[in-house]
């Protein structure tokens, strides 16, 4: 699901530690002063554990590491604990205990200490694993590098994976767009989802595993080691792009990159990105309690226009709601959020907060050079695009658009580009939505792929809306189907005409792209959209490109 | 009982950092030592070396914190504890 062939020997993330039952008591002959006492040797060695790690991490992972570390011995999480413990509750309970009540605590106090909360989560985690016996939850920590086998991974797992360690990614669980295949295509690393039983294999076993392929082997042969050897010369050449996205008959596909923030965003420009497709605003938002100014908003904001002077930059205004609650925008009491206020909806729930929000992005484009557009997510009906247009305006933006992520958008994409100047094509909701399938749910993988034909139709059907517009108004596609070179082909025949994704796809897909003609193209579209199902749709293209073979894609 | 007020000199205040360093320190000293913003009673005082309790405490830059120990050696910890906190750990 994330290209590259390699092997390694694998290593399994421990599964996440069970709360320790409500009310279990110490158990009968161990008395409180030796309960506290192993409580405390626990969260010694965690301590000593988490200060070993810091000291060979680096910049703000070590600080987090040093602070970390010591919350371990914290006396206000021991002394809370060992009250409990003094009151007969086991020690298990009583460190859970207290490092809920410590982490509910920082969590109210906002900001840099709410997000601290979640390292006492982790250490009482910790120590917890420690007086059990059982390996700590988390990455494990190796000297050697090695493929990482996992349930599914977290967003938050990202943080503490260290790319020079990890080989791969190989998961029992999620599909080709949950978070783990995102991780590993942001990281450039192979990965391989929905791969079950692989959660059994023993510590150690040497693994073939081929990203692209979707297939892991125990006991490799001399041809998958060869395969290997082929990609690890490979990659160096893949890595590459020379910043100009084109068919081999001169059709220009701008290749544009998804990011999060200014760090992305010169990283990305960097990798010679053409532009930015997709700027997701969220982090400017995420693990706050209140909204942020419109001042430390434009200063955000700007950090991104800066590592593209010239270039066109998609700013996608804030998508909470869903996989994204903030507390001051959304209800997480919506008994179902992917179809609840979330995207653009929360300007009918909470108006103010876009507002600001677009004023925040016209002041942060007045002293920029870059190529300022706005796309409003989760927008469902004309009427919507029309509104959010009005609101631009009044905020002094000229070019907003719309992502095309429910199918009634796509379905409706001439009267809705009518109201807006662009539409961008987010795969993932709009696969979620087509397929009516969670994009985190492992056994609905095989729905929840873009290379559905429903889905395909219904990128064609916003380009044909384009079309029966009449102004020529450009339809992108933002969504990680935009990273499958294979795709991204399709994507181009279906008449797509910018492609965004995360920068390290940029030079696979590029070099992809290079050796196919327009017209070629446009079959291979009319192929997959003929197909009847998703399996044999990318089967049939694949099999027309052999590029992708000969690079391991 | 002794005690010294310091200023907070570190640029993000006694957080991150800062307060891992602090903390670590004041519990290396061999005394008790509790710390409590300038004007608060000594009862609400806070154990110095609880990186917890530091972020509780929320001192950020220029605050003013009382610190106080009792014991053999608790002049001298305090000196110490207060020469790091009037340096500015975010520059180390």
């Amino acid at each position: 699901m994330s290209p590259g062939r390699i092997i390694g020997t694998i290593r399994q993330m421990p599964k996440p530690i069970s709360e320790p039952p409500a009310g279990e008591q110490l158990a009968s002959g161990t008395s409180a002063e030796e309960a506290t006492a192993a409580l405390k040797a626990a969260a010694g060695t965690v301590h000593d554990q988490l200060k070993a790690r810091a000291e060979t991490a680096t910049g703000d992972g070590k600080a987090v590491l040093e602070a970390t570390a010591l919350m371990a011995k914290d006396t206000m999480l021991i002394k809370g604990a060992a009250k409990l413990i003094a009151r007969g509750t086991s020690a298990q309970r009583a460190v859970w205990e207290a490092g809920a009540s410590v982490a509910e605590m920082l969590h109210n106090l906002g900001g840099y200490m709410a997000e601290r909360a979640t390292d006492v989560l982790d250490v009482r985690a910790r120590i917890v694993a420690e007086l059990r016996g059982v390996p700590a939850p988390g990455i494990p920590s190796s000297s050697a590098p090695f493929i990482l086998v996992a349930e599914d991974l977290a967003p938050a797992d990202t943080a503490t994976l260290d790319p020079e360690k990890v080989l791969a990614l190989v998961t029992a669980g999620g599909g080709p767009q949950s978070h783990t295949a995102i991780i590993a295509r942001s990281l450039g690393l192979p990965a391989v989802v929905a791969a079950a039983g692989v959660d059994e294999l023993p510590d150690s076993t040497e693994v073939y595993v081929d990203g692209a392929a979707g297939l892991i082997s125990v006991n490799p042969d001399g041809d998958q080691r060869a395969a290997a050897e082929a990609w690890a010369t490979n990659a160096s050449l893949l890595a590459v792009f020379d910043g100009n996205g084109t068919t081999a008959d001169g059709h220009l596909v701008p290749l544009l990159a998804n990011v999060g923030g200014g760090k992305d965003a010169i990283a990305a420009a960097a990798l010679n990105a053409q532009g930015v497709g997709l700027f997701r605003t969220e982090f400017c938002f995420l693990e706050r309690d209140t909204e942020p100014t419109v001042e430390e908003q434009a200063a955000a904001y700007k950090g991104v226009f800066d590592a593209f002077p010239g270039k066109k930059v998609v700013l996608r205004t804030l998508d909470a709601g869903a996989d994204k609650p903030l507390p001051f925008l959304t209800d997480a009491t919506e008994p179902n959020p992917a179809l609840g206020v979330r995207g653009y909806r929360t300007d009918f729930t909470t108006p103010g907060v876009l507002e600001r929000q677009l004023q925040a992005i016209a002041l942060a484009e007045k002293d920029s050079e870059a190529d300022v557009w706005v796309m409003a997510p989760m927008i469902s009906t004309a009427d919507e695009a029309a509104h959010f247009a009005s609101m631009c305006a009044a905020a002094g933006i000229t070019n907003p658009g719309v992502m095309v992520e429910v199918p009634s958008a796509a379905l409706t994409a001439e009267s809705i580009l009518r109201e807006v100047g662009f539409a961008s094509l987010g795969t993932n909701d709009l696969t979620q939505y087509a397929m009516a399938a969670d994009r985190q749910l492992g056994p609905l993988a095989n729905l929840n792929t873009p290379w559905q034909p429903a889905v395909l139709r219904l990128v064609g059907l916003t380009v044909e809306g384009s079309r029966a517009e009449g102004n020529n108004k450009p339809v992108g596609v933002c969504g990680e189907a935009a990273a499958d070179p294979a795709l991204a082909v399709v994507l181009t025949g279906l008449g797509v005409s910018t492609l965004s994704m995360t920068a390290r796809s940029l030079a696979a897909v590029a070099a992809v792209l290079k050796t196919v003609s327009l017209a070629e193209a446009q079959q291979l579209a009319k192929l997959a959209l003929s197909a009847r199902s998703a399996t044999e749709a990318r089967a049939w293209v694949r099999e027309k490109l052999p590029v992708l073979e000969e690079l391991g894609l | 009982m002794p005690e010294r007020t310091a200023t907070i000199a570190s640029r993000s205040g006694l957080h991150a950092r800062p307060a891992a360093l602090f903390a670590e320190a004041a519990g290396d000293v061999g005394v008790d030592v509790t710390i409590a913003m300038q004007g608060e009673p000594e009862d609400d005082a806070l154990d110095a070396s609880s990186i917890l309790s530091l972020m509780t405490l929320g001192a950020g830059k220029g605050d003013v914190v009382v610190l106080r120990a009792e014991g053999e050696g608790a002049e001298a910890a305090l000196d110490s504890l207060v020469k790091l906190l009037e340096t500015d750990l975010d520059a180390e």
